[in-house]
């Protein structure tokens, strides 16, 4: 089942903020070893989107799966939904590594006590195991040497990679990256993707909110455009990039460049 | 905001001499005040009262940290539940903290002593009660009005420390699957405390300078000891300068162990 069953299913997709609809209706469904590049204007609802897929935000109807699995959700009384098990979320959860615009990472830990924190707490690895993931990850983003440092005393890139190497350390289905590089100065820029380039090669699924346009050209397989709460248009990178169909996503591709 | 590569790396300014200009003229000043000190005030009754006055400081700092740990293990819920609601609970632990806050903790600690002391003593069923032995005894009293005013102040601190941890931490816990109590535990407490800390060093000292007050209800702790040496021997600076000294080195103390405390987590800037 697993074999033929999407990484990721999402159907009709909707979320509104009081009177405020950012998304209307959103399918998207990503197989294994899929790089989706979500772009679109501010507002367009992308990174709403993005986390209603791990429930961070709950969407208003619509239906998620993660590996064929159906995230249950029953009505809130408030016209909305809720997670009908909170167990199941929170293990779906643990197969969704999520990498936020502003790093997040958890102030009070070092480095690597920060990647070592979920594979303990949560997933209940023994400490030397998580220890031992941990470091071959961080040798991997390039930090190290920066183990034991607290990510106040980190720049923007390097916090961005730790955070990276956190999400890594749960060992997810799926890697979802909201914006990584848009709190990063702009010379930081190259290190994060560098890093994300290296996981799209090694064909992990991923799911990327980004501005980067010629960096979603390159590591994605998959691009879509929403504007409005609607995917306007999806294709291949060629596809959208060379050859915009709807006005859109040409007066969009235009005011990037 | 940028970061140089070595961010991390804090070199100290040199230390300065100890012997600059004003620093020897600072230490001929104290050592001057020292020596009228001693030699013209009379201190032949310190050997005497040596061993109670030890008594007196152990049962001051019994009073200090009995009442903070406690105080504090009932702020962490008031100043939670302030934050994430029922509203009814956090209209409650507000009206508390208000109320206490509100109020001298001279006054709480009569109405606790005077008032639901004298009360106590009506009931038969308490005076028979297993509790009666305590209940009849001054500290008790002394111990929940330190201890209520510090929970009241703290619950304050906390609900403020609590609000401030940055949303996106809690976000990141919860998007790697952490249950509630994992990232209470955690993320959330942890990281609340780290950021109360140093206002809750200015709190404790001021705790420790509160408990004198419970001498007012008879328990003997280092201030009573101190009274009741001017009682006997009729001097009145000696003592008092003697207490003096040992609060504040009882507050040096205090405020070194919290900066330990405080320089296990480093952080940048302010």
């Amino acid at each position: 089942m697993a074999e033929t069953a999407q990484a990721i299913e999402v159907r009709d997709l909707f979320k509104r903020f009081g009177p405020l609809e950012v998304l209307k209706g959103v399918s998207l469904s990503a197989k294994q070893g899929d790089v989706i590049a979500l772009i679109g204007g501010s507002g367009s609802g992308k990174s709403t989107f993005l986390r209603c897929i791990n429930l961070l935000e709950l969407p208003t109807a619509g239906q998620v799966s993660i590996h064929g699995e159906t995230i249950e959700m029953k009505k809130d009384g408030r016209g909305g939904l809720m997670p009908a098990n909170r167990r199941q979320v929170q293990r779906i959860r643990t197969k969704l590594g999520m990498v936020f615009q502003s790093f997040n990472l958890w102030q009070h830990m070092t480095v690597l006590q920060n990647v070592i924190e979920v594979p303990v707490h949560v997933l209940g690895q023994s400490r030397d195991e998580a220890i031992a993931t941990a470091e071959t990850l961080l040798r991997r983003v390039g930090l190290y040497e920066k183990r034991d440092a607290y990510p106040a005393f980190l720049s923007g890139g390097q916090q961005q990679r730790a955070a990276i190497a956190r999400a890594l350390a749960i060992q997810p289905l799926v890697m979802l990256f909201d914006e990584p590089t848009s709190a990063l100065d702009p010379e930081l820029v190259g290190e994060v993707l560098t890093v994300i380039g290296d996981l799209a090669r090694e064909k992990r699924t991923m799911i990327i909110v980004t501005h980067e346009m010629a960096f979603a050209r390159q590591v994605a397989n998959h691009v879509v455009f929403l504007h409005g709460g609607h995917i306007e248009e999806q294709g291949s990178p060629e596809a959208i990039f060379e050859n915009p169909q709807s006005e859109r996503l040409k007066k969009f591709i235009s005011s990037i460049h | 905001m940028s970061d140089t590569p070595n961010a991390g790396t804090y070199v100290a300014p040199k230390a300065r001499s100890l012997f600059e200009p004003h620093r020897l003229f600072l230490m001929a000043v104290a050592a001057a005040l020292l020596f009228c000190i001693a030699w013209f005030m009379r201190w032949d009754w310190l050997p005497r009262y040596q061993e109670r006055l030890i008594y007196g400081i152990g049962q001051t700092l019994l009073m200090l940290f009995s009442t903070a740990i406690i105080g504090f293990l009932f702020a962490v819920p008031l100043g939670l539940v302030q934050v994430t609601g029922p509203k009814p609970l956090a209209w409650a632990a507000r009206g508390f903290c208000t109320l206490i806050r509100g109020t001298p903790l001279l006054l709480q600690l009569w109405l606790l002593y005077y008032g639901l002391g004298s009360l106590f003593a009506q009931y038969p069923e308490i005076r028979s009660s297993f509790l009666w032995p305590y209940l009849r005894q001054a500290w008790p009293y002394g111990f929940a009005a330190l201890m209520i005013s510090f929970a009241a102040y703290e619950g304050e601190v906390m609900r403020g420390a609590f609000a401030g941890v940055p949303r996106g931490e809690l976000e990141a816990a919860r998007a790697y699957g952490m249950g509630r109590f994992t990232l209470f535990r955690r993320i959330w407490l942890p990281r609340a405390i780290h950021r109360a800390l140093p206002t809750l060093t200015g709190e404790t000292v001021l705790q420790l300078k509160s408990t004198p007050l419970v001498a007012t209800v008879t328990v003997v702790d280092v201030y009573a000891i101190i009274s009741r040496v001017r009682q006997e021997t009729f001097l009145t600076y000696e003592p008092l300068l003697l207490l003096a000294l040992i609060y504040l080195c009882l507050t040096g103390m205090l405020v070194y162990a919290f900066k330990l405390l405080e320089n296990r987590i480093p952080t940048r800037g302010v």
